[in-house]
């Protein structure tokens, strides 16, 4: 922790960044913090309850501005700091990125390649809630799902909080802002709040990483990361590709394979 | 002949413009008779249909959807159905996991010269369609999209 505040303060003084995105103490758990300046370094933590994903921020150019700058990363972010690597949303110029390793040491990455050998170690599997529920979906049928679901969705009310913490959510219009067509209905309904989760795992075809932020996000506690998830895991070795280990191939939706799976097609 | 008391579904076909929507052309043409219960949309590529649109048909009050376009190799531009592939096998997978029906949309390959596959499609489904009976279960809970307020009880 000490290694990670004086390195930002130095960084910060030499400007070699002119912003640091990190975790501070919060009032239940850790929350975001910007260092402009060394002095609130200081307050900089970094531990296994900062698993808020700091991605969310670096797309946000308002934000960051045109200068270098510079986010601490738990092994989520990474993968999400990738995905938006080969997103051509980031580039290698720009960002640094700083996280602590397991043994305590301060790990600094330049560019793609390094984090994307620094994840390679760290496998991807369901947390205890993760498998908990979605063991419980995949004993139901297909009605009891659509019941679970519809019971589920009835509780949303489209803040659009977990479009919000998804750091991969960047497009500046969205389709629930189009209306003409009215694609989404702006108030909520079951069917319409399960078109927009539909519609949100649509866009995340093979670049889910599987952060949770949407889930952790939900207000009214709705595992919507789930679905997501469950996706990604169903879809992965079937599109051939590494789920928060992107390579630079392109998106899954954007490419196709002649011998693609086609016994549902009549 | 069905008879009048006999659950007639309703089903709307995506075509794309090139090979299924001149196969259903021909299979008038050729004086094929097939089930009425089809409703026929035209795109221009089976690429450029929207999962969206196969959503809000079943909203509408929609039993069944087809959905189907030109063989793989045959798109008019070139890769439009190979993307529209991908994109229903991750369709179907979500809408698996929400509990939507899939059966309920079937996905073809008819080509413009494949009039009698055409007739057949829209026969075979209707039947299939008729035989799970009306999909009441999406439209009850579709109802509630033109009111505002949700009462889980109703």
């Amino acid at each position: 922790m000490k290694k990670l505040r004086d390195r930002v303060a130095a960084l910060l003084d030499e400007g070699a960044v002119s912003l640091v995105i990190g975790y501070e103490e919060g009032t239940k758990r850790p929350r975001p913090l910007f260092c402009r300046n060394s002095e609130s370094s200081g307050k900089l933590i970094f531990d296994s309850r900062c698993f808020h994903n700091l991605a969310v921020y670096v797309t946000k150019k308002e934000l960051v501005g045109k200068e270098r700058f510079a986010v601490t990363a738990p092994i989520s972010t990474l993968r999400s700091i990738l995905q938006l690597y080969v997103e051509n949303q980031l580039s290698e110029e720009k960002l640094l990125v700083l996280t602590v390793d397991l043994n305590g040491e301060l790990r600094e990455f330049v560019t793609f390649e390094e984090i994307s050998a620094y994840v390679a170690q760290f496998e991807m599997k369901r947390g205890e809630r993760e498998q908990e529920i979605l063991s419980k979906i995949e004993g139901m049928t297909r009605e009891e799902r659509w019941k679970f679901w519809m019971g589920e969705m009835s509780h949303c009310f489209k803040c659009y909080a977990c479009r919000s913490a998804c750091p991969l959510c960047y497009c500046t219009k969205c389709v629930v802002e189009v209306n003409r067509p009215q694609w989404i209905n702006p108030w909520p309904s079951p069917i319409s709040n399960m078109e927009w989760h539909v519609n949100r795992a649509m866009h995340m075809v093979g670049r889910c990483t599987a952060c949770g932020a949407c889930g952790d996000a939900c207000p009214v506690g709705i595992p919507i990361d789930l679905i997501t998830r469950k996706m990604m895991e169903d879809l992965a070795p079937e599109f051939g590709y590494i789920p928060g280990q992107p390579a630079k191939q392109g998106n899954a939706l954007s490419s196709w394979k002649l011998d693609d799976r086609e016994q549902f097609i009549r | 002949m069905s008879s009048s008391t006999e659950f007639e579904p309703k089903i709307i076909a995506f075509v794309c413009n090139w090979c299924t929507y001149a196969g259903a052309d021909l299979t008038g043409t050729s004086r094929l008779k097939y089930a009425t219960n089809v409703k026929i949309v035209r795109f221009p590529c089976t690429g450029r249909i929207d999962f969206l649109l196969l959503l809000k048909s079943f909203a509408q009050g929609a039993d069944g959807v087809i959905v189907s376009g030109c063989h793989p190799n045959d798109c008019h531009y070139t890769s439009g159905n190979f993307h529209a592939r991908r994109r229903w096998i991750a369709f179907r997978t979500v809408l698996d996991l929400m509990g939507v029906d899939i059966r309920r949309i079937q996905y073809s390959w008819v080509s413009a010269a494949e009039g009698s596959k055409w007739a057949d499609l829209v026969n075979n489904t209707v039947a299939d369609i008729r035989a799970l009976g009306p999909y009441a279960e999406y439209q009850k809970v579709a109802e509630y999209l033109e009111k505002e307020g949700f009462d889980e009880e109703a």
